[in-house]
């Protein structure tokens, strides 16, 4: 396929070598990561680590998705995440919007944004966990800080970037503050705030892992937990390399939509 | 007849670092007739920006006022069509979309402003274009695209503040000679600001040379050349004349004076 293409592409391109083009950046990645799994297939058959195989992983992998269990695990962990971030996100844009739009809504926001945000979500658990209870309460307020903190300063970052003369263009064309809100400010800020929905998910998905490793009775983290009381290396590997896969995923969902969100952008 | 525009006593003066005032535009008095063609020079920093903003309501004066029909400007208003330098398109709103903005909202229902929007689109040569997103135009497609948006509004006067500064010499003459076209037909009142001489001559009935620090208004120049103008016109010995004239008030204001 990439061959073919070659072939018929004019002079300019034809020079470019085969594998530089996104088909052969994807062979390589796939080369790659097959290279990796054979390396670590060797490293761990031989005993030169003590870790498990990949077959050994696998193996489990096919054992808790079997019993349900895998699958039950990352429904937990995502349920929270997203019932987190989505709540930091819903509240964070109109806040953000708020901080950029009126100088006392900032004045009033901006410290408490800024003291919280050099605190390290997780930090705040034991007091979560001591005035909220050891439910889903604690560890969903920790994630929506985590999201909201992130989201909620690119939002404001987005509004008062805003090109000045696109707010004058609006204003002599007519438009009034609501108009200039919703026809320019919430567009013109879009691509600030789809990056800090891309940080926040980012940000939710690993407190909510470590969440789970202190206080809780589901989800991929405490799988991960168990499996460390009884040294089952096998069950700590699965996890870990779901909580990879779906991070994975999740920030190439979010990716995906902004491109078509922001597809208006000039890029470089 | 009252004049379309009329600054009055224009006085604007910025604070900057600590509590020093710096004076941007001193004593403005500038009277633009209705349907009249003038073109603003000067050196960088003078004030010309500054004196357009103040018009198009962008800008409030420190003291002096500008009046627009014998109305004192307070804010913008749909009926002075700005267009900027850095063209100030919406990038995420195709050409057509851009150029329906403000009849959006001044409220006109969806096919009127399809059929207006469409009419200004073809008028500056974008038809083919109508659908494409600003970051697939050239410089002199941006720049038109504005000019088709400002027009749509239907607005009685154009303030344009340096619209071609940033196109290649051929762009430029071609989207003069529009510009000139267009306002021959339907006589909007245009104040025009330029960095160009050449330009500023070419396109004007008056050219209004200011000078720097303060910014102020040092010599109007009339153009007694007739319209239509023609690229002929530029190679004559009277538009060489003008053009001195405004080159020596513009870069010698003292010996001109
Ligand atoms: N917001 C502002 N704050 C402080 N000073 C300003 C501000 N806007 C303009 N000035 C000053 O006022 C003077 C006039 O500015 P203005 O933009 O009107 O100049 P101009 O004639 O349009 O120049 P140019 O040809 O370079 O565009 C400049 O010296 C500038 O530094
Ligand atoms: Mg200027």
């Amino acid at each position: 396929m990439a061959v073919v293409e070659t072939e018929h592409a004019p002079e300019a391109t034809r020079q470019a070598p085969l594998l530089s083009g996104p088909l052969g950046m994807l062979a390589i990645n796939i080369v790659a990561v097959v290279i990796g799994v054979i390396l670590w297939g060797l490293v761990t058959s031989y005993g030169v680590v003590g870790l498990p195989t990949p077959m050994a992983v696998v193996t489990q992998a096919v054992i808790q998705a079997e019993s349900g269990l895998l699958w039950s695990d990352a429904l937990a962990s995502l349920a929270r995440v997203f019932t987190g971030f989505a709540l930091g996100i819903i509240v964070a844009i109109p806040v953000g919007f708020l901080m950029g739009w009126y100088r006392i809504a900032r004045a009033i926001i901006e410290p408490y944004v800024q003291f919280f945000r050099t605190i390290p979500p997780l930090a705040i658990i034991p007091l979560a966990i001591v005035t909220m209870g050891i439910d889903e309460m604690p560890k969903i307020f920790v994630i929506f800080l985590a999201s909201f903190l992130s989201s909620v300063v690119a939002t404001y970052q987005g509004v008062i970037s805003v090109d000045r003369t696109l707010l004058n263009a609006a204003r002599v064309l007519g438009a009034n503050d609501f108009t200039i809100f919703r026809r320019v400010i919430v567009p013109a800020s879009l691509p600030y705030i789809m990056v800090g929905v891309r940080i926040g998910l980012g940000a939710s998905w690993s407190t909510v892992v470590a969440a789970e490793l202190i206080a809780a009775q589901s989800g991929l983290g405490f799988r991960m937990q168990q499996a460390q009381l009884y040294y089952d290396l096998p069950t700590i590997f699965v996890s870990l390399i779901s909580i990879g896969i779906l991070g994975l995923i999740m920030d190439r969902i979010v990716m995906a939509i902004d491109s078509v969100l922001t597809a208006w952008q000039e890029k470089l | 007849m009252t004049p379309k525009i009329s600054f009055r006593n224009v006085r604007k003066t910025f604070e900057i670092a600590g509590n020093a005032a710096f004076t941007a535009l001193e004593g403005l008095n500038l009277d633009i007739e209705d349907g009249e063609f003038i073109t603003v020079v000067g050196p960088s920093g003078c004030g010309k920006s500054t004196a357009m903003n103040i018009a198009a309501g962008l800008t409030a004066p420190s003291s002096g006022q500008v009046l627009v029909d014998d109305v004192s400007v307070t804010g913008p208003g749909p009926e002075r069509g700005v267009i900027f330098q850095q063209y100030a398109l919406f990038p995420w709103l195709t050409v057509r979309e851009n150029v329906e903005f403000g009849l959006t909202i001044s409220g006109k229902s969806k096919a009127e402003r399809r059929r207006i929007a469409d009419h200004f689109i073809d008028l500056v040569g974008l038809t083919d274009f109508a659908n494409s997103l600003p970051k697939t135009l050239s410089g002199g497609m941006k720049q038109r695209c504005a000019i088709a948006r400002a027009y749509a509004v239907n607005p009685k006067i154009l303030l344009m503040d340096e619209p071609f500064g940033a196109l290649d010499a051929l762009t430029r003459v071609q989207l003069q000679d529009q510009l000139l076209a267009m306002w021959s037909k339907e006589r909007r009142t245009v104040m025009f600001i330029t960095h160009d001489v050449d330009e500023a001559v070419y396109l004007a009935s008056r050219v209004v040379v200011m000078a720097a620090r303060p910014g102020r208004l040092h010599k109007v120049v009339d153009v007694d050349l007739p319209y239509p103008r023609t690229e002929e016109m530029r190679l004559s010995s009277e538009f060489s004349e003008l053009r001195n004239e405004v080159w020596r008030a513009v870069y010698h204001p003292a010996a001109a004076a």
